[in-house]
């Protein structure tokens, strides 16, 4: 099965971001528990202020990087925190690399995750098994290019993302932080899932189900 | 929880509209959550900016006026506030001598003052230096860690550097003064109870009654240890000893700070800088100079922290010199 010319739209682009503003606020909870045990219990409640604030500016946008730009600085200045200039970062990171089109084709739109990508690594400095966001999203990342590059289509390749960000996100539990206030507690960190892979699950989890993927 | 709010999300804002009543001498920029001096900066000096997340007070907009900081951004609570924030406060601040970021070091707030100092320099041209404050010894210093914290020393960063700046001293001079400073000091604190966020509405971590966190830090994120609960002498001990095991403060006058976390009552922090002093003297330090109160808080945790400084005639002249904020006043 070749979809060569399957490309994501705009409407689909909004609907991604709308779907993990939906996860992150039904989870918020749920990510400020997580913060507790190894951080400062504030993820959930700042993710969430910083999409519902994001879901405020996406009526219409006219090209992917003038919304990811839009996205990217409304969480930064939404956020606070270390999670505003990471995920703002990300997506503005997005935005740059996509340029002023209104499509992204599937080679795209992994382009513009692997600039996202790149773009918290130089930020937060932090290298995949430091217990971070990245190690949620460098295997997703891995995982999407090896189902586009098998043939699959980007429902099944985003699915695949999202398989592997849970697999990478429950892999945290084991280590012990090296980047963030988790790292504080050294040793101590261990045995606790982060909470910024957690909600890097729900972005690919977003995005599976905007471009068609997790369906019954 | 049981706390004196509205409600969890206004806490912030609730609290600056109470900043601006008592206050007149201040003004409080509510959109940007910016606490800046009544008066713009005097040409030519250089102008300290500090900020981070709230819960902490009186630290950072309660040391804004003369003697310590022009401006505070304040975040939510415990939350880094956001570069647009600080990019306002460095523009609104700055009186053409420049501007220095007093920055402690928490992964956020780095983040969020260097995106600021980028934007401002690219847009205005704002002459932007910084000082990162990682003074707390219960974190390991390596590569392998977002690196010691910033804590206690940040009150007496600000108050000598601001003296500086209020000199007339140059951004360059202003910057290696506050490296000079940061380098100097240690802290070491501990917790009897967690802070209650009122966002999460519960205690950040569980402390059985008859346990004690060592090496916390202000933000209710567990400690280094967890150890039984003991008598003041014995943990004035455990937050002494490795503060003097990091760096020798025998060779000259020590500025000395007990600082309470915002939960034990002033009484509990005398009788501990009783025992901290004791500990200080049979160990050679001198101290030449003295803080006890709340200073840098975390909410409502019961327990204290211990800062030294080593200083020279330079830095007491400056914690001598003048000081009016609503969290420090002396001299004027």
């Amino acid at each position: 099965m070749t979809v060569p010319t399957e490309t994501v739209s705009l409407d689909q682009l909004v609907d991604w971001l709308a779907r993990f503003r939906t996860l992150v606020t039904a989870n918020q909870e749920y990510l400020t528990e997580l913060d507790s045990a190894i951080g400062d219990a504030d993820h959930g409640a700042n993710m969430a202020r910083g999409m519902n604030a994001v879901a405020e500016k996406l009526a219409t946008p006219d090209a992917v990087d003038s919304l990811f730009k839009t996205v990217g600085m409304t969480l930064v200045s939404s956020v606070g925190g270390a999670s505003g200039p990471l995920y703002g970062t990300f997506f503005l990171r997005i935005g740059t690399s996509a340029g002023p089109v209104t499509t992204l084709d599937a080679g795209a739109l992994s382009a513009g995750l692997r600039a996202g990508l790149a773009g918290v690594v130089a930020r937060g400095k932090a290298e995949p098994g430091d217990k971070t966001m990245v190690d949620a999203m460098a295997p997703a990342l891995d995982a999407l290019d090896a189902g586009l590059a098998a043939g699959e289509d980007l429902a099944s390749a985003t699915e695949a993302a999202f398989t592997a960000a849970q697999a990478g996100r429950d892999d945290t539990e084991d280590l012990v932080a090296r980047k963030g206030r988790a790292s504080y507690l050294g040793e101590r960190s261990a045995g606790h899932i982060d909470p910024g892979a957690t909600s890097t699950v729900y972005l690919f989890e977003a995005l599976a189900g905007a471009l068609g993927g997790l369906q019954e | 929880m049981k706390k004196l709010i509205n409600a969890p999300e206004a806490v912030l804002a609730d609290a600056l509209v109470g900043v601006a009543a008592a206050h007149p001498e201040l003004s409080v920029d509510h959109e940007n959550r910016i606490i800046y001096r009544g008066t713009p900066t005097r040409e030519g000096k250089v102008a300290l900016i500090s900020g981070g997340g709230s819960g902490h007070e009186p630290l950072h907009g309660g040391f804004v006026g003369l003697g310590m900081l022009d401006a505070a951004c304040a975040g939510e609570i415990f939350t880094s506030p956001t570069p647009d924030q600080i990019q306002e406060a460095t523009k609104v601040a700055d009186s053409g001598a420049g501007v220095l970021h007093i920055v402690k070091n928490y992964t956020g707030d780095v983040m969020n003052f260097d995106m600021a100092a980028e934007f401002a320099e690219a847009e205005t041209g704002v002459k932007v230096a910084s000082v990162v404050i990682n003074d707390d010894v219960a974190v390991e210093d390596s590569t392998w860690t977002a690196g010691r914290r910033g804590v206690g020393l940040t009150v007496l960063l600000e108050k000598i550097v601001g003296a500086a700046a209020e000199e007339g001293r140059d951004l360059a001079a202003v910057t290696a003064l506050a490296n000079r400073v940061n380098e100097s000091g240690r802290s070491m604190g501990m917790a009897l109870t967690s802070c209650t966020v009122p966002a999460a509405g519960k205690p950040t971590f569980d402390l059985p009654d008859d346990m004690m966190e060592i090496g916390v830090g202000i933000h209710g994120e567990p400690g280094r240890h967890r150890v039984p609960l003991a008598p003041a002498a014995s943990i004035a001990q455990q937050l002494v000893e490795p503060i003097l095991a990091d760096l020798d403060f025998t060779q000259g006058p020590v500025i000395a700070m007990l600082n309470g976390m915002g939960g034990s009552p002033l009484i509990e922090l005398y009788l501990m800088y009783g025992e901290v002093a004791k500990l200080l003297e049979k160990a050679g330090v001198t101290v030449a100079r003295n803080l006890v109160g709340n200073y840098i808080t975390s909410l409502d945790m019961a327990g204290c922290s211990v800062t030294l400084l080593r200083a020279d005639d330079e830095l007491l002249t400056l914690w001598d010199a003048p000081v009016n904020t609503s969290g420090l006043r002396w001299g004027v």
